[in-house]
């Protein structure tokens, strides 16, 4: 019965991931369609980050807050990517005690 | 604009794009463990056996669709509820895939179908933000390389989960929760700052995408509609140079 529901799942996310490979392989997109597609990147995190970062800790949205103001610091800061991210899990780890 | 950019560009061997696409894909691992070995954990309380859940990450990895999935297996709810509910909540790779075919239009198709496999949240994200490569005459070994460590720490941490439970303290883990997000805030910042539209962008789909989660819209959906509105203002706010950066 599980491996029905996985076979399922499987075929329902992976047509979806490729089928705009064959999309893109015949269709030659206007210049308006090429700017939207090349700012789908910004929107996906825009859309990714809120009002998700709200329930890192769900009873308390305030530190999802707070730790994604320490991320934006650190990262304009120009500090490593990994840096943003152990800065802030360690803003939450100290805020959780 | 283009050419110029290709000549100032050392050529990278594949080994060197490999080991780059590993490092790119480090910061992934870090978000990606803790959620894992959490997936692994609740899979096996909602019944699943270790080589199920382990499956489920093989064949569909996608973090969010399989807490749902196990969720609704413990809850008792149908097959076709459950893949109805995985498909809406994947669709907005749908969208991802689109935007980075495109940039790979130059890669060959037999190489852009499996690329197109390891699209997550994530993996789009960070492959996206490196859009040099995706010139390169190897890029594609990049990409892969990065979608591939991913994806084994994906794999690699559920099958730890169900095997030994959550081996990192609770408060720790509960900590590590964050890490993607942040990493996310990590990603868009330096665009911001070169560039200080971009962020109009991200915040009109910040905010298509609350408005319609509050309005009751599955959050599936809302990310897809709050990407394409915010993508759709960047035919705007975007101007030519700034999508060659």
């Amino acid at each position: 019965m599980i491996i029905w529901i996985i076979i399922g799942m499987a075929l329902v996310t992976a047509v979806p991931r490729f089928f705009p490979a064959f999309i893109i392989d015949r269709i030659q997109f206007p210049k308006w369609i090429d700017r939207w597609l090349n700012a789908i990147p910004y929107a996906a995190l825009g859309a990714l980050i809120f009002p998700g970062i709200l329930s890192v800790k769900p009873d308390a949205p305030q530190i999802g807050i707070i730790a994604a103001l320490a991320a934006g610091a650190l990262a304009w800061l120009n500090l490593n990517i990994i840096i943003v991210v152990l800065g802030s899990i360690a803003a939450v780890f100290l805020m959780t005690f | 604009m283009m050419n110029t950019e290709a000549v100032e560009m050392p050529r990278q061997s594949r080994l060197q794009l490999v080991r780059r696409g590993a490092a790119a894909g480090f910061p992934i691992v870090l978000g990606y463990i803790p959620v894992a070995l959490t997936y692994g954990v609740i899979a096996g309380q909602s019944g699943l056996t270790i080589a199920e859940l382990t499956l489920m990450s093989v064949l569909v990895f996608a973090g969010a669709a399989q807490f749902l999935a196990v969720s609704m297996v413990a809850a008792g709810t149908g097959a076709i509820e459950i893949i109805i509910a995985t498909f809406v909540l994947n669709f907005r790779h749908f969208v991802m895939s689109l935007s980075f075919m495109n940039r790979l239009r130059r890669i060959a198709l037999k190489a852009k179908i499996p690329l197109s496999l390891g699209l997550t949240d994530e993996t789009f994200t960070m492959s996206s933000l490196h859009k040099r490569e995706a010139k390169e005459e190897y890029g594609s070994w990049f990409y892969a390389s990065l979608m591939l460590t991913a994806y084994l720490s994906w794999v690699g941490g559920s099958f730890l989960g169900g095997l030994l439970g959550d081996i990192i303290p609770s408060r720790l883990s509960e900590s590590m929760g964050v890490a993607l997000y942040a990493m996310f805030i990590g990603l868009l910042i330096p665009s911001v700052k070169k560039h200080s539209r971009i962020a109009y962008i991200a915040v009109i789909a910040m905010a298509v995408n609350y408005v319609f989660q509050l309005w009751g819209i599955s959050q599936g959906w809302a990310i897809v509609i709050g990407t394409l509105a915010g993508g759709l203002c960047g035919i705007w706010i975007l101007e030519d140079e700034e999508e060659e950066v």
